[in-house]
């Protein structure tokens, strides 16, 4: 995984709430056994017409969403499924931020992963990006702030070790393997064993 | 000491490394459940770093996503759907062989859905932190064990270091009273729930359930209410274990034997939340008050009474959408829609008292015209004990179609799916857009709504054959 500081972008809006992680990817592409690949899948049956022609009406296939980096979703985008498949999906297919009002959970660690940023901003802020499809907006992941064109600045949580990992690109599996002393010693100290 | 939920006496029963502002705690994990669907890249990592699978003993790995489910006489007859897949059950077998796992494969007696074998084998235990690379993981926590589902970079972690790096999470008591009524199931219990509280309710939580009407749960109930935790958006689900869990794990083969088991025993009473506990945020509701609950949108919090009509969603755009895709109107109860294709199954719903439930209301009956209904047992072990039963010639004589054990019509992407457009009344446990099939519509319910609903050839309230 690659560092991620700044990203600016125009923004592509899907403003349904609940956008789960089938719509994200279908299970009928989650035989693959490799990590390449995966944007063509992206939101498939919303992006094709049954005839395999792109879907004219949705937001990613707008000639004016080409090149964003960032994508703004209804409340609770992610929901559902363990499927690392989805953030991949979206990285894969060049977004680098999702901004929502809120984020489901394994979704979230997903994606911190992998170097995807899940920005959750306030309502007002939400709205007014709903509203405004298209926007540039700046993500600082430093300051933890998204910047809108006004110079309107919200600030996102986010936990003080994944900003570390992303800012860095640290491979997390790397970070727990400095501590496999203390993971023999807990094995061997603890009063039953499984 | 201060008083502990049941959640957190789990919890810090397995921090290797306390958290700090600055990095998550260190969490050991005492049960790793893969299968082919979210490890091939794992165990590519841990190639490419020359890693071993730490603790093969606590690995249990099988195959059930990705795996058909057409009746065979020999394993050896499985038609694998494409090359994809069957490349894909092909690599679990040579990464378990390369990396000294026991797979649970083809031909095991044991082999199911992994949600499934973990309880059946007695490796599901109280007190233990269980993962899968499967969101449905919170099913193990009906033994009182802190189960969740990770994404597959985590699952590299685990197999690597039998750790994770976690934030602790939040606790949500959900206190469900009274006494459910006759010709209603957990199935039913936990669609209430999760249309109560929202299909965002639990997240950055862990639930706990209690109360009369969760003791009075059988286990396989149990499971079927923490299975949809993840639902609600939860991290995990929750049960303080008692004698009915007590009763489930005695003798099973990963169960603790002889004086082992005294001593877990022992162990696994104190297991529940002190009475003083403090949780972040609190539900109640009343359980004698449910009825048969279907759902009628695209996500499980978008459910109501099997006879209740179905609501209007005013101006929200989304609730719009899914009744649109759903082809449902508002106004009118989900019993006035005719249904193509019923089935039961998932780990959800596919255990040997789902499978009862459902024979109940086949029994001397048939599966209406028109309606395709397939019954997938969870194992290989419920399709035994099913057969044993007799259950599979009342299935079979009512009409529908008796499988081979695995996920099947919940995830549509082993042959077994819904047709583009189909009305599908489902024990699964996601209605999502496509789900079962590109375009398929996705009805969730009891084994009981969804047998009766084969019957009668339309979403039936299941109470009018007992």
């Amino acid at each position: 995984m690659t560092g991620v500081r700044h990203i600016s972008s125009r923004t592509v809006v899907l403003p349904t709430k609940d956008i789960d992680t089938d719509q994200i990817i279908a299970a009928r592409f989650l035989t693959t056994t490799s990590r390449d690949g995966l944007g063509e899948s992206l939101f498939y049956d919303l992006r094709y017409r049954a005839d395999g022609g792109d879907n004219p009406e949705f937001p990613l296939n707008d000639p004016e969403a080409r090149g964003c980096t960032v994508l703004v979703a209804g409340n609770n985008f992610g929901c559902g499924s363990s499927r690392e498949h989805a953030p991949c999906a979206l990285l894969d297919y060049g977004f680098r931020a999702i901004i929502s009002t809120e984020i489901a959970d394994i979704f979230r660690n997903n994606a911190l992963k992998n170097g995807l940023v899940p920005v959750v901003v306030d309502t007002e802020t939400h709205r007014w990006l709903l509203d405004n499809p298209g926007a540039e907006v700046n993500i600082d992941v430093q300051d933890a702030t998204v910047a809108l064109p006004d110079g309107r600045k919200t600030r996102f949580p986010i936990d003080g070790f994944a900003k570390h990992c992303l800012l860095e690109g640290i491979d997390q599996l790397g970070f727990l393997r400095q501590h496999m002393d203390a993971i023999t010693n807990f094995e061997e100290n603890r009063p039953w064993t499984p | 000491m201060s008083a502990s939920t049941l959640f957190e006496k789990v919890w810090s029963d397995h921090v290797v490394v306390a958290e700090t502002a600055d990095t998550p705690a260190v969490l050991y994990i005492d049960l790793h459940i893969i299968h082919e669907v979210t490890t091939p890249q794992a165990f590519s990592v841990l190639r490419e770093q020359e890693l071993p699978v730490r603790r093969p003993d606590l690995t249990l790995p099988t195959m059930d996503h990705s795996t058909p489910t057409t009746p065979v006489s020999s394993f050896k007859d499985l038609a694998v759907v494409g090359d994809d897949a069957a490349n894909q059950i092909r690599q679990m077998e040579i990464n378990c062989d390369e990396f000294g796992l026991d797979l649970i494969g083809f031909g095991n007696a044991h082999r199911g859905i992994v949600h499934v074998i973990g309880p059946e084998l007695g490796a599901t235990q109280p007190g233990k932190t269980i993962v899968c690379g499967d969101s449905h993981s919170s099913t193990h926590g009906a033994f009182g064990a802190l189960a969740f589902g990770i994404g597959t970079t985590e699952v590299g972690h685990v197999l690597a270091t039998q750790c994770l790096l976690q934030r602790r999470p939040k606790t949500l008591s959900i206190d469900v009273g009274g006494t459910m009524p006759e010709g209603v199931s957990a199935k039913d219990l936990i669609l209430a729930i999760i249309g109560k509280i929202g299909v965002d309710g639990g997240t950055g939580h862990v639930i706990e359930y209690r109360g009369e009407a969760i003791s009075s749960l059988d286990m396989e109930s149990r499971m079927t209410v923490c299975n949809m935790s993840i639902e609600a958006g939860a991290r995990a689900g929750m049960i303080a274990p008692d004698d009915t869990t007590f009763e489930y794990l005695h003798g099973r083969p990963r169960s603790p034997q002889g004086a082992d088991w005294d001593t877990a025993v022992e162990r696994w009473r104190g297991l529940r939340s002190d009475n003083d506990a403090q949780f972040d945020q609190t539900v109640t509701l009343d359980a004698s008050t449910l009825q048969p609950m279907v759902t009628f949108g695209t996500n499980p919090g978008m459910v109501i009474g099997v006879n209740d009509p179905v609501p209007d969603g005013g101006d929200d755009t989304s609730f719009r959408k899914a009744l649109d895709y759903m082809r449902i109107e508002s106004g009118k109860p989900m019993t006035e829609n005719a249904v193509d294709v019923v089935f039961i199954g998932s780990c959800t719903n596919g255990r040997l008292s789902d499978i009862e439930e459902a024979a109940r209301v086949l029994q001397g009956r048939k599966v209406a015209d028109g309606v395709r209904m397939l019954v997938v047992p969870g194992s290989q072990q419920v399709k035994n004990e099913a057969e044993a039963k007799g259950l599979d010639r009342i299935i079979l004589e009512a009409g529908a179609e008796w499988r081979e054990a695995g996920c099947s019509m919940c995830i549509g992407m082993n042959g077994d799916t819904v047709p583009q457009g189909k009305l599908s009344v489902s024990t699964s446990n996601r209605n999502f857009e496509g789900r079962q099939g590109v375009g398929a519509r996705t009805v969730l319910a009891s084994p009981a709504t969804a047998a009766a609903s084969a019957v009668q050839g339309r979403v039936s309230d299941p109470r009018i054959f007992s």
